[in-house]
Parts: structure tokens; sequence; C-alpha cells
């Protein structure tokens, strides 16, 4: 039956093509936990990708509660903490990804270095590795300020005040983020969240993209 | 791909009429012990997942996270500090060489060169052996790098008592932040200890939230007294009487809805 529908699909999308591209690829023993302990360093990268899917998943049950203004954020925010079913584990889990996934990415950028992948001919991947890193940072920064609680508001406008002192576009620039030259107010938590549920996941996405095609162009680096 | 005479289609469509297998390759003649990722790899690799998400959600579940109270602009005494990730760059910026006139080392000079060597690693290491000894430039710079960055983040949350932040700025409900000011030891509040501990008791930057305190009556009669951490001794200056009423009204304020 499955089989059945899936040849019907295939004869008209001729879909095997695109699944072997996804799927059927080879395994080299020097990665293979199974076989060599040590290659347990090769799964940060895997890790990196199953946490950033966490923060997804979590992430779109969040947004189905909170508020993105500044008279109800906080609340939306204590609400689904405290009355909502779960809602504890599912902002505890978008919370400490964000931690778990900076330490994974991490490791995995150490495991890259010191085993010398970036070189020839993996170069750009490298750079869109490190591209990768900055646009998890940046989603760390706007998502602290989301809750609207003490610790987000003044590390938020310490962040901006750092931004400001760049010479020449300082000033641009915190204003860009934070809507207003002055203000950390109701225009940069409005600016902050679409910056973390739009623009900066939907770099994330474009980047990971690349991320994969490369590595599966170049397949992975030979054992050292 | 076939291309050219004789290629067969499907319909007036551009899909070719020659079905593809979808059976893995074999990799038997691949060196080493080489596996196909799907489905012998995935089997196990799922089960590295699986671990990973238990001991992720036992951590979420041992430790909610964390919730302050709401912003308040206003206030001019609460310190701030980034997210842990943060701290170190936050630290950086403590340095006399990296902060005043030399703001723009440490916000500019000095994270841009770092980020940049990062970014161009490659490119600066670009000899052609792989192994960390064949490089020995590119792996200490590293190593020296992660060293400070873990220095400066240590130096930077060592200095922090987590426990009182947290105990200070407790997530009070801004509509439920109303005392009850006709109660006998409101008076004695608000003269002794209303311009540390805040208006309806959130606490301020100087003092922690007295809201639905976990310390008993005979403890915060002492601490009234005799003082406790950065709060002096003899806060409180007026009868045992008096005392009592106080210690009366701070433990009888609780947040509603608890
Ligand atoms: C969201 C972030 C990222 C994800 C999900 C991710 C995922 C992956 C995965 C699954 C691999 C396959 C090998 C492995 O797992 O170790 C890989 C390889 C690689 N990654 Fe990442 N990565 C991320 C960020 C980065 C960063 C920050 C860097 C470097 C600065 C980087 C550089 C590389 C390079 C050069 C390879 C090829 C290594 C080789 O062939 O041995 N990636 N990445």
């Amino acid at each position: 039956m499955l089989q059945k529908l899936y040849d019907w699909i295939d004869e008209r999308v001729d879909i095997t093509p695109i699944w072997r591209d996804i799927a059927d690829h080879e395994v080299p023993e020097h990665v293979n936990p199974a076989h060599h302990f040590s290659a347990f360093v090769y799964c940060f990268g895997g890790l990196t990708f199953f946490v950033v899917v966490i923060q997804i998943l979590s992430g779109m049950f969040l947004t189905m509660y909170y508020v993105h203004d500044i008279e109800n954020a906080w609340r939306s925010v204590y609400y689904l903490q405290i009355d909502v079913a779960h809602g504890q584990i599912v902002r505890g889990m978008h919370h400490w990804g964000a931690s778990v996934v900076i330490v994974m990415l991490f490791l995995h950028t150490l495991r890259v270095f010191f085993q010398g992948a970036y070189k020839k001919p993996r170069e750009l991947n490298w750079m869109v590795g490190v591209l990768l890193f900055f646009t998890i940072l940046g989603l760390g920064f706007t998502g602290y300020l989301l809750p609207w609680d003490n610790k987000a508001y003044f590390a938020t406008q310490v962040g901006l005040e750092i931004a400001e002192q760049v010479p020449l576009i300082g000033p641009e620039i915190k204003t860009l983020l934070a809507g207003d030259p002055d203000i950390v107010g109701a225009q940069t938590l409005s600016r902050f969240f679409a910056i973390h549920v739009f623009f900066l996941p939907g770099a994330l996405f474009a980047l990971m993209a690349i991320h994969f095609i490369l590595i599966r162009r170049q397949g992975i680096s030979g054992p050292l | 791909m076939h291309k050219g005479k004789g290629m067969k289609f499907v319909g007036d469509s551009r899909v070719s009429a020659e079905r593809k297998s979808n059976i893995p390759k074999d990799y038997s003649e691949y060196p080493g012990r080489t596996e196909a990722f799907w489905p012998n790899f995935l089997l196990k690799e799922w089960l590295v997942g699986a671990v990973f998400l238990v001991g992720f959600l036992t951590l979420t579940l041992a430790h909610p996270a964390p919730l302050e109270g709401v912003a308040d602009p206003t206030s001019s005494s609460y310190i701030p500090l980034p997210d842990w990730y943060f701290l170190f760059l936050y630290e950086l910026l403590k340095y006399q060489f990296a902060s005043g006139p030399f703001v723009l080392f440490g916000i500019l000079v000095l994270p841009g060169i770092a980020f940049g060597a990062l970014l161009l690693a490659p490119f600066l290491d670009n000899g052609p052996g792989r192994r960390p000894h064949q490089r020995p430039v590119a792996v200490t710079m590293m190593l020296l790098a992660v060293a400070s960055v873990v220095w400066l983040t240590y130096e930077s949350a060592s200095v922090v008592n987590w426990e009182e932040r947290a105990e200070a700025n407790k997530p009070i409900h801004p509509d439920e932040m109303t005392v009850d000011t006709s109660h006998p030891g409101y008076e004695f509040y608000e003269a002794n200890c209303m311009t540390c501990h805040g208006g309806n008791l959130e606490g301020t930057g100087a003092g922690p939230a007295l809201l639905d305190t976990e310390k008993t009556a005979e403890e915060i009669a002492t601490i009234a007294r005799e003082g406790i951490g950065g709060m002096g001794p003899n806060m409180f200056q007026g009868s045992d009487e008096e005392l009592e009423k106080l210690v009366d009204f701070i433990v009888s304020s609780k947040q509603d809805g608890e």
C-alpha cells in the first residue's frame, strides 16, 4: 500500500533522487562512535542541530501565549509560567536550550578547529559556520529582552549603549535596533521580537541549508 | 542522466519515465567499516539523541526558567548583567585598557581581531597539515583565546551573589502589589523599611523583596534589630511592641493567588 503510494507519487514527480540526496550517504568508520568511542566529538554538530529544532518547536509554542507589548509581555510570560499547563516546561526548554545550543556550538567549533577540518576545500563552510555562530548570539541577545523583566531591560540598555559608542554609525545602529535614539521601550520590544522571531531565524535557516549542502557535497573530513 | 534520443517521459512532463532504484548503495567496498547512513546509522544515532533529550528535559524540570519582576525603567539601583555567554565581553570592558578613553579598544578592536581571525582562520592557517602539532601558532592562539574567555567569564560570574539577586528580584505581579496600609504595622514599615524594601514590599536595588518572605516572624524580628548581610543593625528603632506589629505586617503580606 505504502509502496504503491510512493510509486504513484514517484512516477509523477520523480522524488527518488531527492530522497537519495538527503538520506543515502555513507558514514565512514572514523566518525562512527559505535566503532571508535572518541568519534563522539563528531556528534556536536548534529546535537547543535537537534537543540536548534527544540528551540524552533518550543519557540512556536511560546508565541501562542507571548504578547510583544510592554504592558503585557511580562504578564503573558508570568501567566504562561504559573498558570498554563506545562507552560513552565515549554518556557524552560526554550530558556535552557538557548544556553545548551551555545555550549554545543562551542564544542562543535572546537572539534572542527583542532582537527583542522576547515582547511581546503572546506574554507567556505567554516565561514558559514562562523556566521551561524553570530546568528545564534544575535538570537540570544534579542531573546533576552522579550520577558521584559528587570534583567532583560537593563541588559539590553547596556548592550545598546555599547553599540552606540561605535564611531560614526553607532547612534544609527542603536536607533535601528531600539526604534528610538534614547528610549528603550515599546518600539524596542517590538523590534527585538521581530528580529528574534523572523529576521534571525530566516538567516539561520538559510545558513544551515548552505552548511548542510556543503557538508553533503564535500563529505566529512577524513581521519587525521 | 540519460540524455538525447530515446528518452521517455511521463506524459508531456519532464519527469523521466525510467524509474531509478531507491535501495541504498552498497557501501561494503568503501574503506574500513563504512556504514550506510540510512537506515543502519540512523538507528543508532536516534539513541544518542534520546539520551541527550532525557538529560535536557531533566535539567529543564529541575530548574524552572527564571523570571524577575516586571521591568522598571525608573529603577536607578538595578545592577545590569547580560546572559552568561556575554559575560566575557562585559567583563573585558571593566579593564582600564578597554574602558573610558580606550573603550573602542574594548568594544571594537579586540573583539574585532578575535572574531575576525576566527572568521578568516582557514586563510590565516593555510598550511597543508591538519594535525594540531603541525600548526602550533593557530592552536596556541585558540588555546589562549579559549582560556581568556573562560577566565573572563569566571571573573565576572564569581563576584555575583546569584541567590541574593534572585531573592531581591522575585517576580511579583504588578496587579498584586497592593499592601494593606490599614494594618497597624504599616506605619512602622513605612518609617523604617520602605526606602530599601519598596513601597509594596517588592524590593529595590538596595534591599530584597519582603512579600512572600520565607523567613519566620522571629527571624524577621532579629534581622530588624541586628541586621543581615548588607543591612546594618538597628534599622528598626522602636519598642518591642511596635516591632511585633511590624513583623506581623510583613509576615501577613502575601501575594494573592498563591
Ligand atoms: C547552528 C549551527 C551549526 C550546526 C547545526 C552545524 C552542524 C554541522 C554538522 C551536523 C556537521 C557534520 C559534522 C559534525 O557533526 O561534526 C558540521 C560540519 C562542519 N561544521 Fe558545523 N554546524 C553549526 C555551526 C558551525 C560553526 C559555528 C562552525 C565554525 C565556526 C562550523 C563549521 C563546520 C565545518 C568546517 C564542518 C565540516 C567539518 C568536517 O568536514 O570535518 N559549523 N556542522
